[in-house]
């Protein structure tokens, strides 16, 4: 049998691709034609009219607004992602360092969350009705309906405030030593990890919940098979593909969360360039960062789908 | 067995069972509401007045929530932040639904290049990180309370098409809607009398969903300082004002956040816990 | 010496949504040998699964074991330690699903799920396990025995996996076997097979038989004795020759009444020569993109011809995936045919519904098989049936009232049902409504497609007459799609065997006319007769007539 994985999988990146045209497309647009003339702008309102049209010539800006989106894309794909308007500095060299931190905040949430939140989840669904479980949902439920931020301060509270384990509000760079590392990071990573986890918990819990109420985990009882026996050989390896989703999905809310965190905790990553950008009104700054954003939502999304094309037995 | 407490009085009476938890969260989503509703009426204060010569005051008589960062009575800006946080939501979800709800049953029924296309424009839209989308809008045009609206609904009706066409589309599987359309039925009575009241339990539980996503993401924006914008002040904006009394724990940080956290946790709990119809056949 | 299986005064409760505990087994006695087969009959919701898996010590879940012992091998299942059970599930008492196709693990190999039950009760090295598995295949005439282990659910038949469960359910040599339903789901040609394989592996290991079914012509084959069951209680209990020709209570006798369907009842279709009702010529229809050749992917039905005369009926015959509800599809214009002419009332109807006229979209009604998804959950049934009645004839208020009162009646439901929704209905109540539905477009032809393979016999039956009265009555033609025989003999003037998308045969019953093309005299010979050796004397002819 001729097996429709790659197709299935090319099929996904085709969607992605499109996807993502759509998105620069609607990013460029929404920030591009807007009120005030971006020569101006750049060059303040005391700039002659001939430097105002010089500028103009020389960002394209007289053409029209398709050829400067093809101009757009273009730099980006040769790493030109333009200059910044607030302190004409490439965008390039604003975004190279931020970002590193941000995937450092990213990666070490990811290292803590996925591991704790799927065990969590799991072993709620295999405990099913229990107190455990219980108390895992409550706590979730509650962890969803609440604000980032709101964690953030609640986090604050109780392990710099009250505790004074850790310090509150500001990010310090002495992170020689791996106490200092994990002090400097802790805030931020405990925020975001309770963010991110929650979501994970509920849908990895979910996921598993559902395939243990499928006939052939009937029948695996009917067999003489023992309740871990159940979730681990016969649901686990069918909720794999919902629970790839859910890891997917949930590490896209790090983005939202990214936002929030790095904000409060003046964490200097991209996110926190981003908003600073928004207040000066610093397109090139801001379309990048949105770009950067989308990317990573994108990707994270289109691999889970791929992960649950490739768990699929049926396509085996 | 619970079927014998108050409960299964109401329960009795009305055909309906709901759970304590259920109970409680209604009471909670209720009071919220009423005091949106009438707030410019019970604020003990009027909201801009400096009444305290301390900032960030203790909670006392008088003050029973403490003071803000500029001595301002803190019941006061909650009760009245709660019109904002709520009613922006709610205008908001109330649009995002309906486009949302509307689009899912169209393109479900006609299937085919409308389907496609719409599905794949709002897809995208949706692959716009909320809060991303909220900051480019508000870079771009600046921040008012009906571009608020607006741009929180334009962010949610990709969610809830998702949603309603996801369930659309198992419905119109279903073979009394063949039985329609080759009765030679139309569109709109396709989707408003043969669809949506087979989907309208769902579709309100997911309205419910989305109010907590969009009391959320508002709460963020303004804790940014790009959403309501001062004087006015929702509940997000009130924590933003008044984070500096964090490292000392001030109520008027703590408060707000508590009732954006009721409110929302609330409304969950009440999808989670919706009155059930008892559908005990035996039992009639 | 004593009974394998002993129940004794068995209740089984259900939980209702407001939580009260109902009885859904009224207390069961029974004694199986060692050996032995008993089967359990009932129409859905009888509660016969839900006996049969006592047996096991399990209960679904919302259902508890509230009294009564079950004795199997000595031990009472229904007060031993879940982890006591376990141990017994398997390899004392051991289960064969109705929908195998279900109950298969989609992600592991079958061989590895057959042979689970040795792992987790540690019977025998896995190797071993496996010779054995190979040597139950051989047994079960499984096509490639030593190949079809490794591979998954997904890429074997349904009669093979059917056949795979019993495997599943015999490796660990169990004393007793519970089958629950497990030729429902399978064509008449696969159960035959099917029924051979079961009934040879388990005499020759004299195992103890539970066979759930609720086909009485199937039981005979297969048991030794039969419970007949009706709402959670003993109707009567019986040697098969006992039960099958001296029934004492009505329920049994109605039963058996239903498996002769009455062939009679209807008027002589009208002789001569009239122009027909609905004629096809040549009609090709399928699924999937049109190819270069202007043909879609796959062809369903490939060049059908057929007639229908005025008040006359055409039965269409065939297994799952022949072709017929592709064909029944096309001429109602769901899926536009690809090729050929449909002339009705004598006029060329266009391939599609959409292009159709009001009148003839009117004239020409569909009734769908599951009537729990052809009528809206969310409506009355006023409004169910009153829609068409606004749409084709402009009735509204009180004619529409009266109208729909006519209709209740005319399908013999009580009028006060109208203002209940369908899930409030019965099975048999539900197609009635269905069909009454099609009725208020006041039609010349209603395709029927499998309307009654969903209900019980005896409801089946009643159903049956009604579309000859109603046919006595306003003078419609049927064209009746059925896979069930007798269903078609009992109401159809004309019947066409469809296989592999064409048609291979005409047959007109009254003509006592035998099938002559070999896959019609295979499907005709595979329904199972109410006769004890039916199946053991066929094996030979069946063979003779296989097809390739």
């Amino acid at each position: 049998m001729k097996s429709r994985v790659p197709s299935l999988i090319l099929s996904r990146l085709l969607i992605a691709l499109v996807t993502l045209t759509i998105v620069s497309f609607a990013v460029f647009f929404a920030t591009t034609l807007l009120p005030g003339d971006t020569a101006t702008i750049l060059l303040g309102q005391a700039a002659t009219p001939e430097a105002i049209a010089g500028l103009r010539t020389a960002m394209h800006l007289d053409e029209p607004a398709l050829l400067r989106f093809v101009y757009w894309i273009a730099g980006l794909f040769q790493g030109d992602l333009g200059t910044s308007y607030a302190n004409h500095v490439p965008v390039a060299t604003l975004i190279s360092g931020r970002l590193a931190n941000t995937l450092k905040l990213a990666g070490l949430t990811t290292l803590v969350s996925v591991p704790l939140a799927l065990t969590l989840g799991i072993t709620a669904a295999m405990w099913r009705r229990t107190l455990y479980d219980r108390i895992v949902t409550v706590a979730t439920i509650g962890i969803i309906s609440v604000p980032e931020f709101v964690v953030a301060t609640l986090a604050v509270l109780v392990f710099a405030v009250y505790l004074k384990w850790l310090p509150a509000l500001s990010f310090t760079y002495q992170v020689d030593s791996f106490a200092g590392l994990l002090r400097a990071y802790a805030m931020p990573v405990v925020t975001l990890t309770f963010v991110v986890s929650a979501q994970m918990i509920r849908m990895s819990r979910a996921a598993v919940i559902e395939t243990l109420n499928t006939p052939y985990v009937e029948m695996a009882l009917l067999k003489g098979a023992s309740r871990p026996r159940l979730v681990l050989r016969h649901a686990l390896p069918n909720a794999l593909s919902p629970i790839a989703n859910a890891v997917a999905l949930s590490l896209s809310y790090l983005l939202g969360g990214v936002i929030i965190v790095e904000t409060i905790f003046n964490y200097p990553g991209i996110a926190k360039l981003m908003v600073d950008a928004v207040s000066t009104r610093d397109l090139p700054l801001i379309q990048s960062c949105a770009m950067i954003f989308c990317f990573g939502y994108l990707l994270l999304i289109t691999a889970a789908d791929i992960v649950a094309i490739l768990s699929n037995p049926r396509l085996r | 067995m619970k079927t014998h407490s108050s409960i299964g009085t109401f329960a009795a009476w009305s055909g309906y069972r709901i759970n304590p938890v259920g109970l409680v969260s209604v009471s909670v989503v209720l009071f919220w509401a009423l005091v949106a509703l009438f707030a410019p009426h019970i604020t003990p204060h009027s909201v801009g007045e400096m009444i305290d010569a301390d900032y960030f005051g203790p909670m006392r008589p008088g003050l029973w929530l403490g003071s803000d960062y500029l001595g301002r009575d803190m019941l006061s800006r909650l009760i009245l932040g709660a019109r904002y946080t709520v009613g922006i939501s709610l205008a908001a979800v109330f649009i995002a639904c309906f486009t949302g709800v509307v689009l899912g049953m169209t393109s479900a029924v006609l299937r085919g290049p409308v389907d496609m296309v719409v599905s794949r424009l709002l897809d995208a839209l949706n692959s716009i990180p909320s809060k991303l989308f909220g900051l480019m809008v508000v870079a771009a045009v600046g921040s008012s309370i009906p571009v608020l609206i607006l741009t929180l609904s334009i962010i949610y009706v990709p969610g809830a098409y998702r949603f309603s066409r996801a369930l659309a589309v198992n419905i119109d599987t279903m073979d009394f809607i063949m039985v329609a359309r080759i009765r030679g039925e139309k569109l709109p009575y396709l989707i408003a009398s043969e669809i949506l009241p087979n989907i309208i339990g769902p579709v309100l539980a997911d309205l419910g969903l989305r109010f907590v996503f969009i009391v959320l993401l508002l709460s963020g924006l303004s804790f940014l300082g790009l959403g309501v914008q001062p004087p006015y002040a929702d509940w997000g904006a009130l924590v933003r004002e008044n984070i500096g009394g964090l490292p000392f724990a001030a109520p008027a940080v703590i408060v707000p956040s508590l009732a954006i956290a009721t409110l929302t946790i609330s409304v969950n709990l009440l999808i989670d816990n919706l009155p059930q119809k008892i559908r005990d056949r035996s039992a009639s | 010496m004593t009974n394998l299986v002993e129940i004794r005064g068995l209740t089984v409760e259900a939980t209702t949504d407001s939580g009260r505990w109902i009885q859904i087994l009224k207390g069961i006695d029974l004694d199986i040998a060692a050996g032995e087969t008993v089967a359990f009959i009932g129409e859905s919701g009888s509660g016969k699964t839900t006996a049969a898996m006592t047996l096991l010590g399990y209960a679904r879940p919302g259902c508890r074991i509230s009294g009564g012992t079950v004795r199997v091998d000595g031990r009472d299942m229904a007060s031993l330690s879940e982890k006591e059970r376990a141990a017994l599930r398997g390899t004392t008492v051991a289960y064969v699903p109705q929908s195998a196709a279900a109950a298969f693990n989609p992600a592991a190999t079958i061989m590895d799920q057959v042979i689970e039950v040795t792992r987790i009760h540690r019977l025998m090295p896995p190797d071993e396990a496996r010779r054995r598995a190979v040597a139950l295949f051989h047994a079960l005439s499984l096509p490639d025995p030593d190949g079809i282990g490794d591979r998954y659910p997904h890429q074997v038949s349904g009669g093979q996996l059917q056949r795979l469960a019993a495997a599943m359910a015999l490796i660990g040599d169990p004393k007793v076997v519970i089958f629950d339903e497990p030729t429902t789901a399978l064509d008449v040609t696969t159960q035959v097979e099917v029924l051979r394989a079961f009934k040879a592996v388990t005499a020759k290991r004299r195992i103890a038989c539970v066979y759930v079914s609720h086909d009485l012509a199937v039981v005979a084959q297969i048991a030794d004795r039969i419970m007949v069951l009706r709402n959670g209680a003993v109707q009567e209990t019986g040697s098969v020759d006992d039960i099958l020709t001296r029934p004492t209570h009505p329920y049994t006798k109605e039963l058996l009444h239903a498996f002769h369907p009455d062939t009679g009842g209807r008027s002589a279709p009208p002789v001569g020569d009239a122009a027909p009702l609905l004629e096809i010529k040549t009609l090709s229809a399928g699924y999937g993109p049109p190819q270069p050749n202007g043909q879609p992917l796959v062809l369903a039905v490939q060049g059908v011809s057929l007639q229908v005369k005025r008040g006359t009926n055409l039965g269409i015959i065939g297994e799952s995936g022949c072709g017929k509800s592709t064909l029944a599809r096309a001429i109602a214009g769901i899926l536009p045919a690809c090729k050929g002419d449909i002339q009705f009332d004598g006029r060329e109807l266009w391939h599609s519904a959409g292009q159709r006229s009001r009148e003839q979209l009117r004239d020409l009604q569909i009734v769908f098989q599951h009537a729990d998804t052809a009528l809206n959950p969310a409506k009355s049934i006023e409004d169910i049936l009153g829609r068409p009645l606004t749409f084709y004839h402009g009735l509204r208020g009180k004619a529409r009232d009266a109208r729909v009162d006519a209709l209740l009646d005319m399908v013999h439901l009580p009028r006060a049902l109208r203002h209940r929704r369908p899930a409030e209905l019965s099975g048999g109540q539900k197609q009635r409504v269905n069909f009454a539905r099609a009725l208020a477009a006041e039609p010349k032809l209603i395709l029927c497609d499998e309307i009654t393979s969903a209900l019980d016999t005896v409801v089946a039956a009643a159903i049956i007459d009604l579309l000859k009265e109603l046919q006595r009555e306003l003078g419609l033609s049927y064209i009746f799609i059925s896979h069930d025989l007798s269903v078609i003999e009992a109401i159809c003037d004309e019947i066409i065997v469809m296989y592999r998308g064409q048609t291979v045969e005409t047959i007109i019953p009254s003509a006592r006319q035998q099938p002559q093309h070999p896959y019609s005299q295979l499907l005709f010979s595979s329904v199972p007769k109410l006769d004890p050796t039916w199946l053991d004397t066929l094996n030979s002819d069946a063979d003779r007539m296989r097809v390739a």
